[in-house]
């Protein structure tokens, strides 16, 4: 039964390349050019979903990004991908599609029961029948619901597809490549401004694909493929085609994602990003954007064979396909009379055009008479018939919004229907711009713009051809004019044209039994079986609010955003409260106006490239070691350097006790280090930090510690001077960035009259840390020029000379307590000096150690870690630190000390812990209680502190902990409880320094 | 995404810069002689405003410098870039 | 060998050329050259009149632009910045510190903080666009211009060299890896839409 329904030689289809695909487990054969929509259609194919919520069959009812039944899990294994419209998906030799909506299946179907339990499901059902109690709906109905409804399957496997991003800037961008959009992008073309057209579908011409229309005497196909090849000739045009425009955002910001191999087959694909996200930046915007049609609402409007009459046109035309035999076409507008004709002339047989209006007297209502079709004034449809497909519909005469008289039926296998047309605006009003109802063309349309926005053809609410091409035309001069551009004015251009009969809105189509009583349901939105009835009962039940309505229920919340119902709902809902629809309102439109894969939106930036790995230059030397890593921020830092069959804490246990009892080498290179120069260095320091600068002499360093205005601790680091004039700061690792924008910001802004220069040099020095008792001797062996002995390189100085050869920069400063020098090189000298100090350490035993045994070694010291043991809320006095704040002279912060609540005694302050059982290492984060008895989780007001570092101590032979407590240090001796899972450990508050607290190991 | 216009490298995309809050919040001259209400209404207190905002911008990511920006908190237009040390042009803007 | 300089992308030296392809786009690591950042006010005679005699270049004050006096350059980082590049191991912060001295300025060496990336080749153009927002159309952006912005999610100086387009590409080292990893990644498509490469199943 292959192309059964194929009108030969029809349409913009290849009848000449076959293709065969799979739908459902079956074999199909379709052409090029078809949608996977209308292969299916061409093969007799009309029921393809079950609906949402009763499981009722459903068929395609459009040709485009609308549709809301026809969605596919679209292809198998890693390439799989659910709900997506049938309608959209262009046809390639071996595509395989199931419907999503269907368990166990389209035809049989077990769901379909729910029609009989009809009364569940009315508005707001899952409100009122299943959020309580919570656990059932979590185990029982919410997987029923999901498999039944069929939301389709994410693939389990990794997307074998790759995705990438472009930025791009345009003066003109043209959205939609119909009849408006085309004679935009002319307009702004031939003015040489740079002009972007962007269209969804794989061809351009809009609604000109599926009509009959005529453009200055001949087909219109014609005039746009004119239009296509100008617009191909210039350089200054950028065409997108499988582009859609998702999202309008601030500043002439648009989001469009482009479809580049999606029309071939997976196994034949070429290896290119499948989709790009094109970030574009526009001057000025023309929105060319076209218009839905509407629906009509009456009984079982949902059975699979009626489709919107533009989507028979597009069916007829586009794609040489009959999508009935027998048609029966209702409408409230002329529009579809011309559908009626193509499908005529299609050899489709009409059977009538059921009208509401009582004068249908346009000249395309005299050309259907005139061509033999039975037109049905003052009349309307109130019932259909048929399971699987359409059999027959209803018609009675119509009287105000009452039906009376005979009922006929008219047996058909195609019911075509119009309530009018929507224009598109959601790019519009994403973009902030604002809406009027129409009452003539019973429609939204763009009133008041908000940004350089431009909008043309249907979308702005014009219908008329030959209008619709000047005013795109207007348009795209307009737009480039604005953007600076002048372009020269067109002739007019003369298209098909008929005098129209105006349009009547007809919101809901009445039956004999008032709505909700019979059995026939007017469905509003399909994609959620939503019913008039449900619009009616939400608006007695309160819900007037249009924002309430969609959530209560859910019209418009499904994949397809409510394009074909929205305007029908909103209608309705004005009708039931009996006021305008301008009163009513409109819900808000939202980014995107179609489903965006998460792929592309993710782009390359996935796996090792998702964030930056900052890596320093001896990264190599440890990956070669095996390195166990930690990330800090983007830098990767060896964490630990495990020898074999070694766990982390042996290393750990080993690497401490190196440096404790012979030499330890870090890589330091990734503390932010920052180049300070002027006259007024010392007046700068003095201000940013919270001690005193004056007395720094050349050559000397100094521990600082940094406040924001707050008072609370934001960094800390050693500042040596270089020179008269020049300083070198060191920040955390994490902090390299905002301390350098922070000092820039008080330079710039508060403090211009200071004369200094802030430069980053992070990247310029590679630090290698060594540490231990035998680090004096080790860096003799390798820096023999330099004199390194207590006196001579006395601790907190520094000295320049040779290292490895190498010129150097040579810190005695310590964060583990040994006596330590950090020597800094060029970074590309960094690896060099790296393996010297390796090999000519071999014999004092040196090891490298990681950041975690430098955390262990600086808590036995009581040496804070900024962003470990504070976190914004602490100042220097809560760590103990009142020494450094400086009582001489005013810095950012200070004032804030004085502040009440900085100066209560009850705050939270820096104390150690030890566990009462050695070997308990309390997890870092455990919050502190008074009571022993205290279970977690605890209330809040008995916490009294919580931990901030905790690990095993390889020299004091048992764990401990740093620890935030309120009034800590005056609670020192007595015990804390830790509730964790299953245990409460007790632990004693003692002094925050555990080694070492004369300090007499540093100098060697 | 905004686009702003750096006063020296011209419009560049939001990601480039960094926000700094309100502007035109001057340090005060002497600290000790606020009491704890004034120094805590310039540490924390903003205006927050529905509407035009003068704040503070640098290009972080380009020139680094700190500029000034007035912006609508509600359309997000951008009517007025100036450097530090100059006053807002008087117009606000054309739309909130 | 304690003077040999390792860049921060020796060890991607081969991953690099391998990324080429032919007619689309090349891509290399430039060897070391002598940079200086220097900080002055431009507008005061003393210090632009210095810089002019001691290193015949004229500092632009243009924003975005680039001085090149028989290679060596001055890229324009602010009102009161230039990245100075020379050859390597040339006496450039000697000179301006003899020369400047006296006068409020900050003349720091950071010859080893970026490493430079040169992107040629009529691909070169879009290939940073996937990652870096700025408009580097030729109406807009062209050669002896320069401009910081982001490439994917790193610092990047950019200087256009020439109109094939030639780009170099300043990336701070730590940042060199990610930076080459993600260019090489983002080159790739152009190889297979040359060789009409399909996928494996
Ligand atoms: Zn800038």
């Amino acid at each position: 039964m292959n192309g059964a329904y194929r009108l030969p030689g029809k349409g913009r289809v290849d009848h000449e390349r076959r293709l065969n695909f799979n739908f459902n487990g079956r074999r199909y054969e379709g052409l090029a050019g078809d949608t996977l929509a209308s292969a299916l259609l061409a093969n007799g194919v009309v029921l393809v979903a079950r609906s949402f919520k009763y499981h009722r069959p459903r068929g395609i009812m459009t040709a485009g990004a609308e549709e809301p039944n026809a969605l596919v899990q679209l292809e198998t294994g890693p390439w799989s991908e659910p709900n997506i419209r049938a309608t959209q998906i262009e046809l390639y030799s071996g595509l395989e599609a199931r419907s999503v909506n269907a368990w166990p299946s389209v035809g049989f179907d077990i769901g379909a029961l729910n029609g009989l339990f009809a009364r569940l499901f009315v508005a707001g059902f899952y409100y009122k029948t299943f959020m309580r109690p919570k656990l059932l709906w979590e185990r029982l109905y919410e997987p029923a619901i999901r498999r039944m409804a069929g939301m389709g399957k994410a693939p389990t496997t990794p997307d074998p597809e790759i995705y990438d991003k472009m930025h791009a800037h345009c003066d003109l961008l043209v959205v939609g490549g119909g009849p408006a959009g085309l004679a935009a992008a002319l307009a702004g073309a031939r003015s040489d401004a740079r002009v972007f057209l962007v269209d969804e579908q794989n061809e351009l011409g809009g609604s000109l694909l599926s009509r009959r229309a005529e453009i200055e005497g001949a087909p219109a196909m014609e005039w746009v493929a004119k239009a296509v090849e100008e617009l191909e000739a210039r350089a200054n045009v950028t065409l997108l085609t499988r582009a859609s425009a998702f999202g309008y955002y601030d500043h002439n910001y648009l989001g469009v994602v482009e479809r580049r191999t999606d029309h071939i087959a997976p196994s034949r694909r070429p290896l290119i990003a499948r989709q790009r996200l094109w970030h574009l930046r526009a001057k000025e915007v023309v929105l060319a954007t076209g218009a839905i049609e509407r629906p009509l609402v009456f009984a079982d409007n949902d059975r699979p064979g009626i489709m919107l009459a533009s989507a028979a046109q597009s069916y007829v035309n586009r794609y040489g396909l009959a999508p009935g035999k027998r048609a029966v076409v209702f409408t409230n507008n002329d529009g579809a009379y011309e559908a009626a004709l193509d499908l005529l002339d299609a050899g489709v047989e009409v059977a009538a055009i059921v009208d509401p209006r009582s004068k249908p007297e346009g000249e395309l209502a005299a050309l259907a008479r005139k061509r033999g079709i039975e037109v049905l004034a003052s009349a309307a449809i109130t019932a259909t018939r048929g399971r699987k497909r359409i059999a027959a519909v209803e018609v009675m005469a119509l009287e105000g919004d009452r039906v009376r008289g005979p009922r006929a039926w008219i047996g058909c296998d195609l019911l075509a229907m119009s309530g009018g047309w929507t224009p598109t605006v959601h790019l519009f009003c994403q973009a902030k711009g604002r809406l009027r109802y129409d009452a003539t063309k019973a429609c939204l349309v763009p009133d008041v713009i908000a940004q350089a926005t431009h909008v043309t053809g249907a979308a702005n609410g014009g219908f008329e051809l030959a209008a619709v091409l000047g005013e795109g035309f207007a348009a795209g001069r307009a737009a480039a004019s604005r953007a600076g551009f002048e372009s020269p004015e067109a002739p007019p251009i003369t298209a098909t044209s008929y005098r129209e009969s105006p349009l009547h809105p007809l919101w809901i189509v009445p039956s004999v039994k008032p709505l909700g009583r019979g059995h026939g349901k007017h469905f509003v939105d399909f994609q959620n079986d939503i019913t008039a009835a449900d619009i009616l009962l939400a608006a007695r039940e309160g819900y007037e609010s249009v924002e309430h309505l969609k959530r209560y229920t859910t019209t418009g919340m499904g994949t397809d955003q409510g394009k074909l119902s929205n305007v029908n709902a909103l209608a309705i809902l004005s009708g039931t409260l009996g006021q305008s629809i301008p009163e009513t309102g409109t819900t808000t439109f939202r980014a995107p106006y179609t489903p965006v894969s998460y792929g592309v939106l993710a782009g390359r930036d996935i796996g090792d490239l998702s964030d930056p790995i900052r890596i320093t230059a001896i990264h190599e030397w440890h990956l070669e070691r095996g390195a166990v890593f930690e990330d800090v921020g983007q830098w990767k830092r060896p964490w630990y350097f495990p020898r074999k069959n070694e766990d982390m804490a042996a290393a750990l246990k080993r690497e401490c006790k190196a440096v404790r009892e012979s030499v330890g080498v870090l890589d330091a290179s990734t503390l932010g280090k920052i180049d300070i120069q002027g006259p007024d260095a010392v007046e700068f320091l003095n201000r940013i930090y919270t001690n005193g600068w004056s007395t720094l002499t050349y050559g000397q360093s100094r521990y600082g510690m940094m406040c924001h205005e707050d008072g609370m601790v934001f960094d800390d680091g050693v500042t040596t001077r270089l020179g008269e004039n020049r300083f070198l700061m060191t920040t955390t690792t994490g902090n390299a960035g905002p301390v350098l924008d922070w000092l820039e910001s008080w330079l710039q802004t508060e403090w211009p009259e200071l004369r200094v220069y802030c430069t980053s040099v992070t990247d310029q020095w590679v630090t290698v840390s060594i540490a231990g008792p035998k680090a004096r001797k080790l860096l003799g062996e390798l820096a023999p020029e330099i004199a390194l002995d207590g006196e001579s390189f006395p601790f907190m100085t520094f000295r320049q000379g040779k290292v490895a050869g190498v010129e150097a920069r040579l810190f005695r400063v310590s964060f583990t307590g040994e006596l330590s020098f950090e020597i800094n090189v060029p970074s590309w000298h960094g690896l060099h000096v790296w393996e010297a100090v390796m090999a000519t350490g071999e014999k004092h035993g040196i090891t490298p150690y990681g950041t975690e045994t430098m955390h262990v070694l600086r808590a036995e010291k009581g040496f804070v870690i900024v962003g470990q043991d504070t976190d914004g809320t602490v100042t220097p006095e809560d760590l103990g630190m009142g020494w450094i704040v400086s009582k001489k002279k005013d810095f950012l912060g200070r004032r804030s000390f004085a502040r009440v609540d900085t100066a209560r005694s009850d705050r939270k302050q820096l104390v150690g812990l030890l566990p009462d059982d050695p070997k308990e290492v309390l997890p870092e984060g455990t919050q502190l209680v008074g009571d022993a008895n205290a279970r977690s989780p605890m209330a809040r007001s008995l916490m009294v502190g919580h931990v901030t570092s905790s690990y095993a101590s390889a020299v004091l032979e048992r764990s401990f902990a740093l620890a935030l407590v309120k009034g800590g240090r005056a609670r020192i001796g007595e015990t804390l409880y830790a509730p964790l899972v299953g245990k409460t450990v007790a632990a004693r508050i003692t002094e925050p320094v555990f080694f070492d607290p004369k300090n007499e190991r540093r100098d060697g | 995404m905004l686009l702003i216009e750096c006063p020296w490298c011209g419009p560049r995309d939001e990601v480039e810069f960094r926000c700094g809050g309100e502007a035109h919040i001057a340090r005060p001259q002497d600290p000790d002689a606020l009491d704890d209400a004034a120094w805590a209404d310039y540490v924390f207190m903003r205006t927050n405003p529905k509407g035009w905002h003068r704040e503070r911008w640098c290009h972080s990511q380009g020139c680094r410098r700190w500029f000034n920006v007035r912006r609508s908190t509600v359309s997000h237009e951008i009517t007025a870039v100036y450097k530090m040390g100059e006053e807002p042009p008087e117009a606000e803007g054309s739309a909130q | 060998m304690a003077d040999a300089k390792r860049s921060p992308l020796a060890f991607m030296t081969s991953a690099l050329a391998e990324a080429e392809v032919p007619d689309a786009v090349a891509l290399r690591e430039l060897s070391p050259r002598t940079q200086i950042d220097l900080r002055g006010e431009v507008a005061d005679p003393a210090f632009a009149g210095t810089v002019e005699s001691a290193l015949r270049l004229t500092l632009p004050r243009t924003p975005n632009r680039v001085a090149d006096a028989g290679g060596l350059l001055a890229l324009w980082l602010g009102p009161d910045e230039w990245l100075l590049v020379g050859p390597e191991a040339s006496d450039l912060e000697a000179r301006l510190r003899s020369a400047l001295s006296g006068q409020h300025v900050a003349i720091t060496d950071v010859s080893a903080n970026r490493t430079v990336l040169e992107l040629g080749g009529p691909k070169a153009r879009e290939i940073l666009n996937k990652g870096c927002p700025l408009d580097l159309d030729p109406r807009v952006f062209g050669p002896g211009q320069c401009a910081q912005s982001i490439l994917a999610r790193a610092q990047l100086l950019l200087h256009q060299r020439d109109i094939e387009p030639t780009y170099h590409l300043y990336v701070r080292g730590s940042f060199a890896f990610y930076a080459a990893s993600w260019l090489i990644d983002a080159m790739k498509e152009y190889r297979f839409a040359k060789r009409g490469g399909r996928r494996e199943r």
